[in-house]
């Protein structure tokens, strides 16, 4: 990854090792600096390569997504291209119609920017602040909570559930976010909690 | 997974039954390729669609929609009444020579102890005899009517191919030549193995077709070897780790599970969790589940977490009842839910019966959703014509539709089917305002904390008390996430050998599970990903793609649980004393000192092979159970039963509907639909153009299959007028959909009992956002009843009727 010399790397750096010597070679001197100005570079040659893997299905190929920005702090990256990563050793560079559309999945027309609320009966979402929307649903939630929450079953056993919100979990999301999703989860007592694992 | 991907190349034999990876796992799919063509191993296909998996096969049988068990069961019967066996490996590696109490039985249908109220088991009776020393009583030579074996034999007796043939569908013909080339299998030195997928799992008896598998592996002594072994190839890239993690209504990460409320204190709920071994010498790994345990309930409240109040047991919730999603959805139907939380999931197209789904969600006061992309349930109050016909007002739910980031933004790991822990990068930045699912997460919660400190409220101890150990609390980084996974050292951790030997220094991170302490001395969030992140770094992120032997396992290649061992019950692949059964696929064996080969052993390292402990550590027998004691909701043998819904009665059981031990709500009962009525039978799929609802909003996927379609026979369209590419409605007791039809010889009827049966197939990618037409979802029609053990719902089998319509939806 990051600070690894990558294979485009080294593709340009031999391929203007071999132009130069060869050119220079068969004497044509001055034409050498020509030649090379007129050849369009390599595109991806210019991008900075970052390791992932397919967000799609369980084989988790893996990919090299090639973005134009050199990770600076005042840059925006893009993507420009996604492909297999011929390193990996289950999908060795291949990539299936989904993998291989993998760029148009992150551009998606419909890739969702702003939290968005809809108010009861509406029949549209209007944008809302991120601090409207996170203040609004702890207070939903705490409010539900202090009133179904359940200490005690008829026996008298502690049990401290809380069962009136539940929460899905997605089986796309890290494993780092399905933990902290977990604590936060499970320390307000919600048993109704489940993942894509259960269908 | 029970072994990796490459390790296909491996086999002699592939299996797929219940999948269709050449079109759901693409690349993975390559290695069964690579084992035909560099090691001319045989592809079987079972399936009802004759599939692009099915299209580069040896040998392909059709099969009816939800009746696996009973091909599967003939296959079992085949291998016994053959002596198709592996004899050396049943005899010491699974319970086939363990005595069963002489109360249990099977008569009608029915294991003993049925209760029909309940619609569950007393399976008190389907458990081992034990002698006066507390042992489980063997008979070594097979012979006694109570051993496992010979239990078996009777159990299976009754899938003769032809039963099979009446059953299923499958000509007998077809049947005879999957088994015998399963039966080549039985010797030491040839290995199948079986590739399933959801084609399996979702049945209202998934649990136990894939129980059938398993046992044919162990027959055949298939499990542990290179080439062997059960691949369940999954659906999401993390599916995987949301499972290990445990987010579900009644686990705890690592595979311990909740606290039921039966057990009010920690020592009535250890007291089931003892793991005490069943023979003499046992390994039982489960006996440290009180180390795992403290070790999850530090991580989640520290200090907090001490004995003096039996570690925080009581801020779990206890469960009355498993809160699967069948029954979350069941009680906000019936209005006895407030608020939900989608991340990242579209109930209302992924669940059965959408109506029912529709209903619920509008019974809810609100709804949040996390999503980077549209999703249908996010608009769900939204009318959308045929597609989506709503009355917006009447909607009371205030919904939150919150922004996040995709794969190319986010770091972290996923783990894949082989259990692989692979780390990612991100490239990009998220667009617009969409944040991480982790900063979220946070948020949530640190405005809860905030709430419960300043006003008080319903038990705040476990919520103020949570354990935040992060540099910015409102933003925990995946690095940080990733440690706590894996667990550190509170206190010195030393050697239980020789107390001055410190084995980890207070504060380190752990290198393994084995470190793991049950005094308070030690913390981790996930038992089994001990190990993934040390103090020599993040071990997932490893990129070195050396494969000693070429033995398909990369080892050094991110980071696989547990300890990084790639192949599960790998001392299998040994006889008794060590020696590999196939020397031409070592794996673990003997060296005369310890256990050495390719992969980490799954054993003690200096178990001498004369000490007789069993290879499958986990279990208190030490070996594999093709008898499931009381394990299972239905049954220590897999048995056939029909889908709820079916075209034909049960003819092993004629009185039996559907699985007798599955739950169903009294209104889905009633909503059931009978074949007089629906005389299809449909089963959902997968198109390898597509990825569930995801990729419908991607532009490339969106014009190569854009439009919803269901897939019916030549002779069904004959019979029915419908024509191809011709407009038809699709209907279910529940629910009705309207398709272009793709007339097709990849289905064909099926004979079952004498009368033909026709089978509709209907892919699942389609709904009212996105790039493509707007379609419907198989999930308009599918009935409301789960697996008996684990609530899968029933996706792969029920039944509809077809009709040629003029024209198509309305928008």
């Amino acid at each position: 990854m990051i600070g690894e010399f990558s294979r485009r790397q080294f593709l340009r750096t031999a391929g203007a090792g071999i132009a130069g010597t060869t050119l220079g070679a068969m004497g044509f001197g001055g034409a050498e600096q020509a030649l090379a100005q007129a050849v369009r570079p390599f595109r991806l040659a210019q991008t900075t390569e970052t390791r992932n893997t397919c967000p799609y299905c369980s084989v988790a190929c893996g990919i090299i997504m090639y973005g134009l920005g050199d990770r600076s702090r005042n840059t925006q990256a893009s993507l420009i291209h996604i492909e297999g990563d011929p390193d990996h050793p289950v999908n060795r560079g291949t990539l299936c119609p989904k993998g291989a559309a993998l760029l148009d999945f992150v551009k998606a027309d419909t890739r969702l920017k702003h939290p968005m609320y809809r108010k009861p009966g509406s029949d549209k979402f209007e944008r809302v602040t991120w601090d409207f929307a996170l203040d609004r649903i702890a207070r939903l939630m705490k409010d539900d909570r202090d009133a179904n929450f359940i200490e005690k079953n008829k026996d008298g056993v502690t049990v401290n559930r809380w069962t009136t919100t539940g929460f899905l979990a997605a089986s796309a999301t890290t494993n780092e976010t399905a933990t902290l999703t977990y604590k936060v989860v499970r320390s307000a007592g919600m048993l109704v909690f489940d993942n894509q694992a259960r269908v | 997974m029970t072994n990796t991907w490459q390790d296909i190349k491996n086999t002699d034999l592939v299996v797929v039954m219940g999948g269709n990876a050449a079109e759901a796992h693409p690349c993975g799919f390559k290695w069964v390729i690579e084992a035909k063509a560099n090691r001319g191993a045989k592809l079987v296909v079972v399936d009802p669609r004759y599939t692009r998996t099915a299209s580069v096969s040896d040998f392909y049988c059709p099969i009816r929609p939800g009746t696996d068990i009973a091909f599967l069961g003939g296959v079992i019967n085949y291998l016994l009444a053959n002596d198709k066996i592996q004899h050396e490996y049943v005899k010491a590696f699974t319970n086939a020579s363990y005595l069963i109490k002489p109360e249990f039985g099977w008569n009608e249908g029915l294991f003993t102890g049925y209760d029909e109220t309940k619609r569950g088991y007393d399976t008190s009776s389907w458990d081992y005899q034990l002698g006066e020393d507390g042992f489980a009583k063997i008979d070594d030579t097979l012979q006694d009517p109570q051993c496992v074996y010979q239990l078996m034999k009777k159990h299976f007796a009754v899938y003769t191919p032809e039963m099979v043939e009446r059953i299923c569908g499958s000509p007998k013909d077809k049947f005879l030549k999957v088994a015998e080339m399963m039966s080549e299998c039985s010797t030491p030195t040839k290995t199948m193995t079986s590739l399933y997928a959801l084609g399996w799992t979702q049945h209202s008896k998934g649990a136990q077709n894939i129980r059938g598998m398993a046992m044919i592996q162990l027959l055949l002594g298939n499990i542990g070897v290179r080439g062997g072994g059960m691949q369940a190839l999954r659906g999401h890239s993390n599916i995987q780790g949301l499972t290990d993690l445990g987010l579900m209504s009644n686990l705890i990460p690592g595979y311990l599970n909740m606290p039921t409320d039966k057990e009010k204190d920690l020592g009535a709920y250890m007291s089931t969790r003892g793991f005490k071994p069943l023979r003499p010498g046992q390994t039982s790994y489960w006996q440290n589940y009180k180390k795992f345990f403290v070790s999850f309930q530090k991580s989640m409240w520290g200090d907090a977490a001490k004995v003096e109040n039996d570690w925080a047991y009581d801020w779990l919730p206890k469960l009355d009842v498993t809160y699967d999603v069948l029954r979350a959805f069941d009680l906000m139907a019936n209005g006895k839910m407030n608020g939900y939380f989608c991340q990242g999931f579209n109930p209302l197209m992924t669940f059965p019966d959408r109506g029912k789904i529709t209903k619920a969600l509008s019974k809810l006061k609100f709804l949040v959703t996390m999503d980077p992309l549209e999703t249908e349930t996010s608009r769900f109050w939204e009318n959308h014509g045929e597609y989506n016909e709503v009355k917006s007002a009447d909607i009371q739910t205030e919904v939150f539709q919150l922004p996040t980031s995709c794969f190319a933004e986010d770091e972290g790991s996923l783990v894949n089917s082989s259990r692989w822990l692979q780390w990612h990068w991100p490239a990009v930045k998220p667009p617009g305002e969409a944040k991480l699912d982790t900063e979220i997460m946070a948020q949530i919660y640190l405005r809860l904390k905030a709430m419960y400190q300043e006003e008080g409220g319903k038990l705040p101890d476990p919520i103020v008390n949570l354990r935040w150990p992060y540099a910015n609390p409102e933003d925990p980084t995946p690095e940080e996430l990733a440690k706590e996974m894996n667990g550190a050292a509170l206190a010195d951790v030393t050697d239980p050998t020789d107390p001055t030997k410190i084995l980890v220094a207070k504060g380190k991170q752990l290198d393994t599970f084995a470190q793991l302490k049950d005094d308070g001395s030690t913390f981790s969030f996930c038992w089994i990903y001990a190990g993934c992140f040390t103090e020599s770094g993040n071990q997932m992120a490893r990129r070195d793609v050396s494969d000693p032997g070429d033995a398909g396992l990369a080892p050094k290649w991110a980071w696989a649980w547990p300890v990084n061992r790639r192949i599960l019950y790998n001392r299998a692949s040994s006889d008794v004393n060590g020696k590999p059964w196939d020397p031409s696929r070592k794996l673990v064996y003997w060296t005369g000192e310890k256990w050495g080969g390719f992969d980490v052993p799954d054993y003690g390292p200096t178990i001498r092979p004369e000490q007789s402990v069993g290879p499958f550590i986990m279990n208190p027998e030490g070996v594999a159970r093709l008898f499931s004691r009381g394990m299972m909701r239905d049954g220590p043998f897999p048995s056939h039963y029909e889908p709820f819904e079916s075209p034909v009665a049960n003819v092993i059981a004629p009185k039996i509907r559907g699985n007798p031990a599955a739950r169903i709500f009294k209104d889905d009962l009633v909503a059931l639909g009978t074949p007089d009525k629906y005389p299809y039978v449909a089963t959902s799929y997968r198109l390898t153009e597509h990825f569930h609802q995801w990729t419908k909003h991607v532009w490339v996927n969106a014009v190569l299959q854009p439009e919803f379609f269901v897939e019916i026979s030549e002779q069904l369209a004959k019979e029915k007028g419908i024509d191809k590419g011709g407009w038809v409605r699709v209907w279910s007791n529940r629910g009705s959909v309207k398709a272009k039809a793709v007339v097709t010889k990849r289905i064909k009827p099926l004979m079952v009992d004498g009368k033909p049966v026709h089978v509709v197939g209907i892919p699942q990618h389609w709904g009212f956002m996105g790039k493509t037409k707007k379609g419907f979802h198989p999930n308009s029609l599918t009935p409301f009843v789960g697996d008996a053990n684990i609530e899968t719902p029933e996706y792969k089998a029920f039944l509809v009727n077809i009709e040629a319509i003029a024209s198509g939806p309305v928008a």
